[in-house]
């Protein structure tokens, strides 16, 4: 048998459930929306706020959990102690839950009977409770952010060549010169594709907002509520149509400027 | 080692964050044992919630493992003859084809889940059976499959052992099942496993894909979060993580074995 022959043979099945069960489906939403359904996104406020909601709350997750993952990956990356595998396995937990978990677990920390709730009342202070409202999303996609960003960012520092820091000590330079000018560059590419991840996946996760049944309308949940409760579907297909184009297009950015390192 | 105030910031900021990641998680093990929440852990232990959970969403967890399974069935026969594909050419088509295969990771689970409604929601019995949730997990995780396979036959020096053993007179089967296969288990075994951990815990597709009879694990956490008192809905997660964390660090122990071997070489 030929050799091209039996290539395309054998790659045709995957061929065939990607263009049966997601290209056709995906053109199916890109019309579901209608002129009406488009339309309607850039007419009525409500979508527009949710739309400027939902990329805020992204960003915001993205520069947090750029700033935690990466001291965590230059002191985790550096440091051997006893106990770190265990803490690095335990830490890679979260990888594995679901969005609605992420939000179980943020009303554990910071719900009504929560962690954060029975300390404060415990030092004679308020019952605080912020699971429900923008600190409390915020914090779950922060949640399920870290260990994956951390993972990249510990592998980029691992990867940093230790002879140009100590020859940038060597010539006097203070820590947090050293961090400025050598350190942080040389991760920058690392940070770029982890931070567009996080970006994508906190633009379209949902789990979590449903899980805390919040009032921030984030995008996913519109689309959401607009497609089960409002039966609006062509609202609905519009708005995830638009999601799933901006998510995939800032994933393929990052990867073509990391080349390669991103999802 | 000189540890100055840098080393014990550091320490003290992963601490306080690894707290933060794994507190929360212990707090909804122990709520999902304690006999009286209100009262705290002084109540004592009880299996009773998980036993009850299990009465009332048992078969939430046995459906999640039949489409856990069916979907790695397929994603072992679809993913892994492509990823072979996607390995050996090296032109512009195969790398368009792989960019292709790996798309439905970056799109949200919410947009094809209402894609595959819209496409296939009225066909047939399909929008209130199983087949409906498995179809959107096999879409979601064969570019896992595909990409943790295809790494490691790009690792491997796939030509040259395939040049060997067809020197030797090996069929193309022969070389296959004989050669290649053996060379990337590890790719597989880890590829199998992300896929089993990824289907168990979709929710996103498939909180739009299923029906009242087809409630999958995740389905029913989210349902038992919002109508179900905590100890119960600790109990529930409890089962969750009894599934999940095995399988998660069985991959995390593959993929290092994977990285110690892949060092030696």
């Amino acid at each position: 048998m030929h050799d091209r022959l039996r290539a395309g043979l054998l790659i045709a099945p995957a061929l065939a459930v990607f263009l049966a069960f997601f290209l056709i489906p995906l053109g199916y939403l890109a019309v579901a929306g209608g002129a009406g359904g488009y339309s309607a996104i850039l007419t009525e406020p409500r979508f527009l706020r949710s739309l400027i909601s939902t990329l805020l709350v992204a960003a915001a997750t993205t520069v947090i959990t750029l700033f935690i993952a990466t001291i965590m990956g230059l002191f985790l990356a550096r440091v051997r102690f006893r106990g770190r595998s265990t803490l690095l396995a335990l830490l890679t937990l979260p990888l594995a839950f679901p969005g609605v978990v992420v939000g179980y677990l943020v009303i554990m920390l910071a719900g009504r009977q929560g962690l954060v709730a029975e300390v404060s009342l415990a030092l004679g202070g308020d019952r605080i409770v912020f699971a429900y409202s923008l600190a409390g999303l915020l914090l779950g996609y922060v949640y399920f952010s870290i260990p994956r960003t951390l993972l990249t960012l510990m592998a980029a520092a691992e990867k940093l060549d230790p002879r140009l820091e100590e020859a940038a000590r060597s010539l006097g330079a203070s820590p947090f010169g050293v961090l400025r000018d050598v350190l942080l560059p040389g991760m920058a590419p690392a940070m770029a594709a982890a931070g567009a991840i996080c970006f994508a996946t906190a633009t379209g996760a949902f789990g979590t907002a449903f899980a805390l049944a919040s009032r921030i309308d984030v995008l996913p949940m519109v689309i959401y509520t607009e497609f089960t409760l409002q039966a609006n579907l062509a609202v609905a297909a519009a708005l995830s149509f638009l999601l799933g184009i901006a998510t995939w297009a800032v994933l393929a950015l990052a990867r073509g400027a990391s080349g390669g390192a991103a999802a | 080692m000189r540890r100055g105030i840098g080393f014990w910031t550091g320490l003290c900021f992963t601490l306080l964050i690894s707290a933060f990641l794994i507190l929360p998680i212990f707090a909804s093990v122990i709520a999902g044992v304690t006999a009286n929440q209100f009262v705290g852990i002084s109540s004592g232990f009880t299996t009773r919630w998980i036993l009850d959970v299990w009465t009332n969403y048992g078969g939430t967890v046995l459906l999640s493992l039949q489409i856990a399974f069916a979907t790695l069935a397929i994603t072992l026969l679809l993913g892994v003859p492509a990823a072979y594909v996607l390995a050996r050419h090296a032109g512009v088509t195969a790398r368009l084809i792989e960019e292709a295969l790996v798309m439905p990771i970056a799109v949200p689970g919410l947009a094809t889940a209402l894609g595959l409604i819209l496409a296939y929601g009225a066909v047939g019995g399909l929008r209130s059976s199983w087949y409906f949730i498995l179809v959107g997990h096999v879409v979601f995780c064969l570019p896992f499959m595909m990409r943790a396979v295809l790494a490691v036959l790009l690792a491997i020096d796939l030509h040259r052992l395939e040049e060997a053993a067809r020197a030797c007179g090996a069929t193309w089967a022969q070389r296959f099942f004989g050669v290649v296969l053996p060379n990337i288990r590890g790719g597989i075994l880890a590829g199998s496993l992300m896929v089993v951990t990824l289907s168990l815990g979709e929710f996103n597709m498939t909180l739009l894909l299923h029906t009242p009879f087809t409630r999958t694990l995740p389905v029913g956490l989210a349902d038992a979060y919002t109508a179900l008192r905590t100890e119960m809905a600790s109990a529930y997660t409890l089962i969750f993580f009894a599934l999940i964390v095995p399988l998660l660090s069985a991959m995390q122990w593959v993929v290092g074995r994977m990285d110690q071997q892949g060092g030696r070489r």
